[in-house]
């Protein structure tokens, strides 16, 4: 129930956002559409609720994560500019295997979301029961497991682990 | 003031966006083309969106933009995820210049 | 050896001539655009239409992934860097026409693109869309 209430509100907040001057009509209609998205995802929607009460995850989340991520994902930009306007193409590609502690759902999508977005890597395909992410590396370093982590995963698997777990 | 700044994140997300079709076109293979365009052009759009919420201010139309933003970057990493694992399964190949391909040994492997 | 060498040269060419007739569209582009898509009166109309020719010159260039291709694949990529794009061109619609639906717009799209993508990976991938 708590679940559901939760995500009414959510939803409905969104609703009201989206239309910015809301009448009653508005809110009427917002309301019925909100009730049918809760009564056909509620299930999909997050299992850990107690997680979403601890405060101090939400300024980790914008004070720390986001400007790290904000600063890697310029980077990766201007790194790939550099190569796709370099003549001779300076790319060396190659999928590696990288190993992750996180368990979770969300810090494992968060972990591949951040790796798709920054310089260079994009991950192909996660095994959630070894914890290993499968990484397209378009410029490969390391092929072994270990110093691949090393470089790809260690940025963010630290912040992650503090927020999410 | 907050208009000139717009019209700048505007600049330099199209120099973005043409950079990533660039990218599209130039690079060899499925995945190096997904890294480049998928990266270049969601920064670059989402930084377009920016701009028009600089520009517009605090309305509707701005509001829209940022959660316009926040969706696209949560949503197209999640989309290049899903086309590069379709495409590896598809068996499509990864180019002459690659190095290594853990993914395709362990898949045998299970097989 | 000579092979080698040779490729590397007509590689070479290929960039040089690429590059130049890019860097001529652009310069094009900015110096004189078509006035069809400047809307004149309205706040930068200058500015935007020449970024609404832009984002022309790059929807050709993902059309050309899109046409020659070799696999599903690339199209699909192309296809979803597409839909992208038409987020911010309308965008920057918004701004160049004045009117806040073009917003609603680029909403849509965005999540109907994302959508089309996820279905299109799975038929490539070769499952039903029940799993």
């Amino acid at each position: 129930m708590k679940r559901k209430t939760a995500l009414f509100i959510i939803a409905f907040v969104t609703w009201v956002f989206l239309n910015w001057v809301p009448d009653t009509q508005h809110l009427i209609i917002g309301a019925l559409a909100s009730l049918l998205v809760v009564f056909i995802t509620a299930d999909l929607f997050t299992e850990r609720q107690y997680t979403v009460k601890h405060h101090l995850r939400y300024w980790y989340f914008f004070t720390w994560y986001l400007p790290v991520f904000l600063w890697e994902c310029f980077k990766a930009n201007i790194d790939v500019a550099y190569r796709v306007l370099h003549p001779r193409l300076p790319i060396r590609p190659g999928i590696v295997k990288v190993k992750t502690k996180l368990k979770t759902d969300t810090a494992l999508t968060f972990l591949a979301n951040s790796i798709t977005l920054t310089p260079g890597t994009l991950t192909v395909d996660i095994n959630k029961d070894e914890g290993i992410l499968y990484v397209h590396w378009i410029d490969v370093k390391a092929k072994d497991i270990e110093s691949a982590t090393k470089i790809v995963v260690e940025r963010f698997e630290r912040i992650l682990t503090k927020i999410f777990e | 003031m907050s208009d000139i700044i717009g019209l700048v994140f505007i600049s330099i997300g199209l120099f973005f966006d043409v950079i990533g079709c660039l990218g599209l076109v130039r690079l060899p293979d499925v995945y190096n083309r997904l890294q480049a365009s998928t990266k270049c052009v969601t920064l670059g759009t989402c930084s377009i969106l920016f701009g028009t919420f600089l520009v517009v201010g605090f309305t509707a139309a701005g509001f829209k933009a940022l959660m316009c933003m926040a969706f696209l970057i949560l949503t197209s990493p999640v989309a290049a995820h899903a086309i590069a694992r379709g495409a590896h399964r598809a068996g499509v190949k990864l180019c002459k210049d690659s190095v290594v391909d853990e993914y395709a040994k362990d898949k045998e492997g299970e097989a | 050896m000579d092979k080698i060498n040779e490729a590397r040269e007509i590689k070479k060419a290929r960039w040089f001539l690429g590059a130049l007739s890019l860097a001529a569209l652009l310069a094009l582009i900015i110096i004189r655009p078509l006035p069809f898509l400047c809307f004149p009166g309205l706040p930068y109309s200058g500015f935007l239409g020449r970024a609404i020719y832009i984002f022309i010159l790059a929807c050709v260039l993902s059309l050309y992934r899109i046409a020659r291709g070799p696999t599903g694949a690339d199209r699909i990529v192309a296809i979803d860097i597409l839909g992208i794009m038409i987020v911010g061109l309308c965008a920057v619609l918004t701004i160049s026409t004045q009117r806040s639906w073009y917003m609603d717009i680029a909403i849509a799209w965005a999540l109907q693109s994302f959508i089309s993508t996820l279905a299109l990976s799975k038929y490539l991938e070769g499952r039903s869309f029940d799993e």
